[in-house]
């Protein structure tokens, strides 16, 4: 799998090509916005019955991942479930994989905005999280020091028509894609988002190989 | 509509047995009128107790009072309470244009009588009153007719309910909104049983299919024919300048077709895309000095622009109109006197519907003529002329009734009550498309409407539908009703954005682009919209802003689901033609362009597949002769490039047209049959399939329809929210955990049809028989040089989409300085 390594507010960095980011010197594998459980709660809420296999996807995914690169720690920086009900509705081969990815490693959840409240598995709960320097929280703050990692926005790039999930990047701060399957994404050009970064912030297009484009200015 | 019961008196008509039929007061205003009665409307009053019946008249032949008459006839005592008759249209225009033309006899006759229009326009209090209190005529559209049936007073709205007239059903019978209005149908006939059915339709070529469509299973359905008319003076435009190559915009003609608009009163051209009715009226308009007023019509317009033009044309102020199929249906625009056809019409049926629309008065000839665009096109006009001599109108019979249209029906069905599923399942196979559906197969789709329809039974809890203890089925969730009211309809709203001035109160709008089209201008980029160059500014909240300052020649806005392939009829026709010895019936520069083909190469002919090999340009080129229509000519691009691929014959692009295709590539093909075999051709069809953007265009609209997905997934247009995740992650989900699924099965009928056409491949596979004609050459043959100058070229991607974006990301890089900042590479 393709990644790329920056320099990140004195740390080194990989940006993965399958949208997770890896911290080489604390062997910490994070991502963002898995929203597991999406199917489910949307047709709880009487909407569409979508195929519901979107949570065994976005597990074997990140399986892929932590196979690859066997983080000591892993982090989910938040809304990790659709909601606070879809994390007890997990079903229960869903429970075990989580539970077999969790031995011998330490596990963060972030808090998130889709899921606030702690939940029945295994791993440790922060509202955020800080480490030698960087902190980790799921929505980005107004006003922060170097060195922020975050989600939530789901950014997505768009150039040449093809539009790919990606992660952004200035000095300051980076914004995660989101990991999970059923995931929407905003324009990266999006006033909110966009007005987060510097003039000359980065977006790294996630998919079969990481490219760096430089964002443009909002729109 | 009336006016060519002028005309028709003056013709000894022995109808009078038949006007007895009538009610006095009826006769009486005729013949104040100074008006007979056509005897095809006589025959429709005598015959109206039958259950169904169709109609075949041409447009000017009082197709719609002949529907109309029996209806006016029975209400005529005022002893009628409710609704008596239904009458739907394509389109809310007509509903409109009936309403007022009704509006004259009704008023001069003084008929006891309220007619009504109901579509997406009327107000809601409007809609409301009309469900307490029906009219006795209601105008409507199949979607609205459809979400009447989704209120739990229907049985009680419906009871009276007598007569049903159907519109331009040829038109209908075409596409899904006639599968669920034909649905519609069979539900209105079980709450009223004696409700008899009428079809209008224009001229087709197989009268019988419409009759099976219309009428309740298995009963009959009587054709009536109105006379014909005499035949259309019909020809091709000749000029002495030579049609260019290739391209559809037929911009060598211009002058003459401006000399023949002068010399009628009132002309309309019609084109096959809307891009290219954009250029052409583009060019019109300049070449125009005289300042004739003409006018532009298609769907890609803003209403308010369309509704000028057609208060214009009505008016008679126009002398011209520029349009496309938006205008096929039969408004009544008022005298139009001469048709021009730009470009080959690829289907003889919607020529001869066209010619129709030229003069109304029903015994003048219709005049049309057909400009070829290019020169092989003037092959194609010649080979349509001969058809419509002949009579010889083309059409693919309609399968069995698809399956998301009977899925969304289920679900507007639930939206009126508890049901019985084998009762639904009983009336539903009343319709004609429906009438060999398995109780089996009806109860796959029930499942999927209520549960999914997955492999893994995950939503138990959140089932749409319920199966109750008495074993009615039922909403679990009955808010539910508005969701499927607002998803409800099969019309697919492609991705468009609407296009506005800047800076003008708000921006009025002058129409819309496709998404696609949009995501590749920048700012600066100029294109053609409602005949005018504009200039793209910027998007702002999904709406693209232009002005006028137009200082670049323009790039062409491209519209989707416009591109008509040559129907198999023509081609065959055109592959007779070309088989000639000699073509004395084609203009010289043509017939010697035929003769050097055959000098230096081979003619195709419909027997045989003839493959031609030649170096160009420092490429192998290949040019296939399929005659299978645009849409499968291109399907074989992707077929056999892939395979090529596989077999390291680096092949780097290819060009579709409904004769051929051309594929270029760094190797000689040695043995090209192997590449053609069918039996490879299909392997090849079934793994490219799964993962091609077609397919995944496709589901989106039939899972849209079958109620699987929300309208406008993934559109939702609000700025600073982000938008829902794409359809296409749905696909491949669905593709990789769940591949037998209904859905699938679905989407894969669907796009064997439509783009994908892999049909007209296994006819041409059929009739080719194996029998290849491979012949080498060192140049460019005449009939394959048209092909280097199509636009529309696909580049084979393998590598190359990642390598075009890795690319541009580079430049960007470059040039905003940001490549310089401190990074490593990447990992392996």
């Amino acid at each position: 799998m393709n990644e790329q390594r920056i320099e990140f507010s004195g740390e080194i960095l990989a940006l993965q090509a399958s949208g997770s980011l890896f911290w080489p010197r604390m062997e910490m594998l994070i991502v963002s916005d898995l929203h597991l459980g999406k199917s489910e709660r949307i047709a709880r809420r009487g909407g569409s019955l979508l195929p519901p296999y979107e949570t065994t996807e976005t597990l074997t995914r990140l399986s892929d991942d932590i196979a690859r690169l066997n983080p000591a720690h892993v982090l989910c920086l938040g809304d990790s479930f659709d909601d606070t009900r879809a994390a007890l509705d997990l079903e229960d081969a869903h429970r075990a994989t989580i539970s077999s990815l969790q031995a011998g490693r330490r596990w963060l959840w972030v808090e998130g905005n889709h899921d606030p409240g702690p939940v029945d598995l295994g791993g440790e709960h922060h509202a955020e999280y800080r480490s030698d320097g960087l902190v980790f929280r799921h929505i980005a703050a107004k006003d922060t020091r170097a060195g922020e990692i975050s989600g939530h926005f789901h950014p997505k790039a768009t150039i040449r028509a093809t539009s790919r999930p990606c992660f952004l990047c200035d000095a300051t701060r980076l914004i995660l894609p989101a990991f999970g399957c059923y995931t929407g994404g905003l324009r990266w050009t999006t006033p909110a988002l966009r007005g987060l970064f510097d003039a000359h912030a980065t977006a790294y297009l996630t998919g079969r190989k990481i490219i760096a484009v430089p964002v443009p200015k909002a729109a | 509509m009336f006016k060519s019961q002028v005309a028709a008196c003056r013709r000894a008509l022995h109808v009078d047995r038949l006007m007895n039929d009538l009610p006095d007061i009826f006769t009486k205003w005729f013949a104040d009128r100074r008006w007979s009665i056509h005897p095809h409307q006589a025959e429709m009053v005598a015959r109206a107790r039958e259950k169904s019946q169709v109609l075949i008249a041409p447009t000017g032949g009082g197709k719609t009072l002949a529907g109309f008459l029996p209806t006016l006839a029975e209400l005529a005592s005022g002893e009628h309470a409710g609704l008596h008759t239904i009458y739907v249209s394509p389109l809310k225009a007509l509903a409109a244009d009936i309403k007022r033309n009704l509006g004259t006899p009704i008023a001069e006759m003084e008929l006891p009588i309220r007619v009504e229009d109901r579509t997406g326009d009327t107000s809601a209090t409007m809609k409301r009153r009309q469900r307490v209190d029906p009219p006795h005529i209601l105008l409507t559209t199949p979607e609205s007719l459809a979400l009447l049936l989704t209120y739990e007073d229907a049985p009680r709205i419906f009871a009276d309910l007598s007569r049903v007239i159907i519109d331009e059903i040829h038109a209908l019978a075409e596409s899904k909104r006639g599968d669920q209005l034909m649905l519609c149908l069979a539900e209105l006939q079980s709450l009223a049983p004696e409700m008899r059915r009428v079809g209008l339709s224009a001229t087709v070529e197989d009268p019988s299919a419409i009759a099976r469509f219309l009428a309740r299973h298995p009963d009959p359905c009587p054709v009536i024919h109105a006379d014909p008319g005499p035949s259309p003076d019909i020809s091709m435009l000749r000029t002495e300048e030579m049609p260019p190559w290739s391209g559809g915009g037929a911009a060598y003609a211009i002058p003459r077709v401006l000399e023949e608009i002068k010399k009628h009163k009132t002309t309309l051209v019609f084109h096959n895309t809307r891009a290219q009715a954009e250029i052409f009226f583009h060019n019109l308009w300049l070449a125009n000095d005289e300042s004739l007023p003409i006018g532009i019509h298609h769907g890609s317009l803003a209403r308010e622009q369309r509704e000028r033009v057609e208060a214009a044309m009505v008016r008679g102020d126009l002398r011209a109109i520029v349009a496309t199929g938006s205008l096929d249906l039969g408004i009544d625009w008022g005298d139009v006197d001469l048709v021009i056809q730009i470009g080959a019409p690829k289907n003889v049926k919607r020529l001869v519907q066209r010619i129709g629309r030229a003069n109304h008065t029903y015994n003048a000839p219709s005049k049309a003529i057909l400009v070829p665009a290019n020169r092989f096109e003037v092959v194609e006009c010649i080979a349509a002329l001969e058809a419509v001599r002949d009579a010889d109108l083309d059409g693919d019979p309609r399968g069995p009734g698809p399956r998301d249209v009977l899925c969304q029906h289920i679900l507007i069905h639930a939206c009126r009550g508890p049901f019985d599923a084998r009762a639904l399942w009983q009336t539903l196979t009343s319709a004609g498309g429906y009438a060999d559906l398995s109780e089996e197969a009806f109860n796959d789709c029930l499942d999927m409407v209520a549960t999914g329809g997955y492999a893994l039974r995950a939503y138990d809890r959140w089932q749409r539908l319920k199966q109750r203890s008495d074993g009615l089925w039922e909403l679990r969730d009955p808010r539910a009703t508005k969701q499927i009211r607002m998803n409800l309809g099969t019309i697919q709203d492609t991705d468009t954005l609407k296009v506005r001035l800047k800076n003008r109160g708000g921006g009025r709008p002058l129409g819309e682009i496709e998404e696609g089209f949009a995501a590749t201008l920048t700012q600066g980029d100029t294109f053609l919209i409602g005949g005018r160059v504009v200039r793209y500014e910027g998007l702002r909240e999904m709406t693209v802003e232009v002005t006028r300052r137009a200082d670049k020649p323009p790039k062409i806005a491209t519209f989707m689901g416009t591109k008509f392939a040559t129907s198999t009829q023509l081609s065959a026709r055109i592959l007779r033609l070309l088989g000639q010895e000699a073509w004395p019936e084609l203009p010289r520069h043509t017939a010697e362009w035929l003769a050097l083909q055959r000098r230096v190469s081979k003619m195709p002919t419909g027997d045989r597949l003839l493959i031609e090999s030649f170096p160009h340009d420092g490429r192998h080129h290949t040019c296939v002769y399929g005659f299978a229509g645009r849409n499968a000519m291109q399907t074989l691009g992707l077929l056999v490039t892939e395979r090529m691929e596989a077999a390291g014959l680096e092949p780097r692009g290819f060009v579709a047209t409904d004769y051929a295709v051309l594929i270029w590539g760094l190797n000689e093909i040695p043995d090209p049959g192997p590449l053609f075999d069918g039996k490879n051709l299909r392997e090849a069809f079934e793994t490219w399939l799964s993962g091609n953007a077609v397919m995944k265009r496709t589901f989106r609209a039939s899972a849209t329809i079958a109620g699987l997905l929300e309208r406008n997934w993934g559109h939702q247009k609000r700025t600073g929210r982000q938008t829902s995740f794409s359809s296409d992650i749905l696909y491949d989900t669905l593709t990789k955990y769940d591949p037998e699924h209904l859905m699938l099965q679905i989407t894969r009928d669907e796009a064997m049809k439509g783009l994908v056409d892999f049909g007209r491949i296994e006819e041409m596979l059929a009739r080719t028989a194996g029998r290849i004609d491979h012949v080498v050459l060192d140049r460019v043959t005449p009939l394959a040089a048209p092909l280097f100058l199509e636009v529309g070229k696909v580049p084979v991607h393998g590598e190359g989409r990642e390598r075009l974006l890795e690319e541009e990301a580079a430049r960007l890089m470059t040039s905003s300085g940001l490549d310089t900042l401190p990074k490593s590479a990447g990992a392996p």
